[in-house]
């Protein structure tokens, strides 16, 4: 009996260290003292691929003919120098396809030739990059991004999601889209595809990211649920995760809602999530009859971004490096010459109220 | 005198730990002893400093007055008065005075010839307030990850530090001390309701005894723990209680940094079916 006793303590005790961390941690102080706004992490973490490439070589003269005169068929970048165009088309093969070169996307025999989906789809993106850094500054400020931001080498991006397939019928092994451990949802029993309901793009689905009853009992006016507040959740755990952060990173758990107790950093992120509908929605949807089968979602959607394609488990995607800068040619308008529908300017939403400085104080009961 | 006649014990000399005969006295009903000085020193020295701590704040409120921690850059080390220090000297004043109140207890057990379950069971809630204040934030290496001492701020803290970790209900520690916690109310509430509806026979009755009290739980749930076992139920639970508390927030930092409903991860991994 004794041996057994002492075999199962042991036992457990293994099993218990098993699941514990225990390399060395740091901590990082996100609010004032006293507020428990704080964030332990491990010293050394394994990452994903964060080397950021360097430049295929010293960036060319931005003098010179246009590459839109130089070249056939050039509808984004035609606005840069020839020599730049070069050096950018250069650059995205080694970040986009370094093992499939310049062919993945092009016909060798007719570099102008649109035939394969896949340089139609990676204008769209050039697109979608110049619109990025010229009008979502309140995102990605003047750090910008390149395709190696999201792309790091892969032709798809490790972090894409698409719609979900409809649910079950009945309640046999109905799980009802949630109680599955998936990283979408930070391992919880939250729903599974939260990110469809809220990121699509689509001003008709979307559902508003604020789940806040103002009122203390239900109302003709508000009937907000509790369960409408668990996708949110889900929503906000994704964020969460795919910054590597926690959530008084930006918020102050003691109210989600106010701004002048959250941190700088919620503005960011509220900029970020209308960032990434813009982009599902003005450029990865639209590519739906580009794209073959095999690069969409179960409903036949194309593979769509959300926070973790650029951040990967970093605050400021590559520790916030300034790679953009070496790539002029990434920060012209969106539409050097229109291809299809209007410039992709941004939505101008309603800011939101200016968050606190820094270091926030208690006295904000 | 004591309080109560089946207290006929209770002003034993002896059995104090320190101070031999110097402080074996009472005021009023209350034993003094040794440990009972040291209590009322600093517990009042804490509660004088609190009050100056507040004085120096922004607000009178009594549900607003907080006492914080120092900030992250100090460290182990101490903070100026204003910035942490006070936190400091008070969370010292506290651990005395309460320590020194379970060593009263104890002399009072040893008095009384009885065993220390008493202050057994208030040192495990000794133990879980050391552990908030002082083994994690040894471990997290900084007294800033203590919690802040007032009434609305402590709340937010926990729940800023439980956000820390994106859902605190997956911390498995955290199911323990819940899960104990509700069933030592469950429990209170179940003796309570029995013994008073024992002692309280309608008008005329008599008062029942244990027997009905044992027959009562064995018709509904098959079992009766017995008049001195629902003690120890009880004591198991509440202390268990406390224990798990204290375990739940040690592990959160010091031995997981991510989000608890990741934690979980390590029975999906399992090689058995991974």
């Amino acid at each position: 009996m004794r041996r057994t006793i002492a075999i199962a303590a042991l036992a457990s005790a293994a099993l218990t260290l098993t699941g514990c961390e225990l390399s060395p941690k740091q901590s990082v102080q996100y609010g004032h003292r006293g507020t428990g706004m704080d964030q332990v992490t491990l010293k050394k973490v394994a990452m994903a691929k964060d080397d950021v490439p360097a430049p295929p070589y010293d960036s060319p003269s931005t003098e010179g003919p246009r590459a839109g005169a130089a070249y056939q068929n050039v509808q984004v970048l035609g606005d840069v120098s020839e020599e730049q165009f070069t050096y950018t088309m250069a650059a995205i093969t080694a970040w986009v396809a370094p093992e499939q070169g310049c062919n993945y996307c092009h016909n060798p025999e007719n570099m102008a030739s649109d035939e394969k989906y896949t340089k139609v789809a990676a204008r769209k993106m050039l697109q979608m990059t110049r619109n990025i850094n010229s009008n979502w500054t309140k995102h990605v400020a003047t750090t910008g991004v390149t395709c190696w931001t999201c792309h790091r080498g892969n032709a798809i991006p490790a972090n894409y999601w698409a719609l979900p397939e409809a649910g079950k019928n009945g309640i046999i092994g109905n799980l009802h889209g949630q109680n599955q451990p998936l990283p979408a949802s930070a391992y919880s029993s939250l729903p599974n595809a939260s990110l469809a309901l809220y990121l699509t793009g689509d001003p008709k689905t979307d559902r508003s990211i604020r789940v806040v009853s103002d009122t203390l009992h239900p109302t003709k006016a508000n009937e907000l649920s509790v369960k409408e507040t668990e996708p949110q959740y889900a929503l906000m755990n994704h964020i969460s995760t795919s910054l590597g952060v926690n959530c008084t990173f930006c918020h102050n758990a003691q109210a989600f809602k106010p701004w002048n107790i959250s941190t700088p950093k919620r503005a960011t992120a509220w900029y970020g999530l209308r960032m990434v509908r813009d982009i599902n929605g003005k450029y990865i949807s639209g590519l739906k009859d580009v794209f073959p089968a095999h690069r969409k979602g179960p409903m036949g959607d194309p593979f769509k971004v959300s926070c973790a394609t650029c951040h990967q488990g970093k605050n400021k995607p590559m520790g916030g490096y300034k790679m953009a800068k070496d790539y002029p040619a990434l920060w012209g308008q969106p539409m050097a010459q229109p291809v299809s529908g209007p410039a992709a300017a941004p939505a101008a939403p309603a800011a939101p109220a200016a968050p606190m400085a820094a270091a926030v104080t208690t006295a904000t009961h | 005198m004591a309080l109560l006649s089946f207290e006929r014990k209770y002003r034993v000399r002896g059995g104090t730990l320190i101070g031999g005969d110097l402080f074996d006295f009472w005021v009023g009903p209350f034993y003094v002893g040794f440990f009972g000085v040291v209590t009322a020193i600093f517990a009042s020295l804490g509660t004088a400093l609190i009050f100056y701590a507040a004085s120096q704040g922004p607000t009178w409120n009594p549900w607003l007055i907080s006492i914080e921690p120092p900030d992250l850059k100090y460290g182990l080390g101490l903070a100026p008065l204003a910035k942490g220090g006070f936190w400091q000297v008070i969370t010292v004043c506290a651990l005395v005075s309460f320590t020194s109140w379970a060593l009263r207890e104890v002399e009072i057990c040893r008095k009384l010839g009885m065993g220390y379950h008493v202050p057994a069971a208030f040192s495990m809630a000794i133990f879980a307030y050391f552990t908030l204040v002082v083994i994690r934030p040894v471990l997290l290496g900084g007294w800033h990850f203590g919690f802040p001492y007032g009434i609305f701020s402590h709340l937010d803290w926990v729940s800023n530090t439980g956000y820390q970790y994106l859902h605190f209900h997956y911390n498995p520690a955290h199911m323990l001390a819940v899960s104990f916690f509700f069933t030592t109310a469950l429990a209170l509430a179940l003796h309570g309701a029995l013994v008073l509806s024992a002692v309280n026979p309608p008008a005329g009755g008599e008062v029942k005894s244990p027997e009905y009290e044992d027959t009562f739980f064995r018709d509904l749930i098959g079992y009766s723990v017995g008049t001195l076992g629902i003690h120890r139920v009880g004591l198991l639970l509440a202390m268990n209680a406390g224990f798990w508390s204290a375990v739940c927030i040690v592990i959160s930092g010091p031995l997981w940094t991510k989000g608890w409903p990741e934690w979980w991860t390590w029975w999906l991994n399992l090689p058995i079916w991974s």
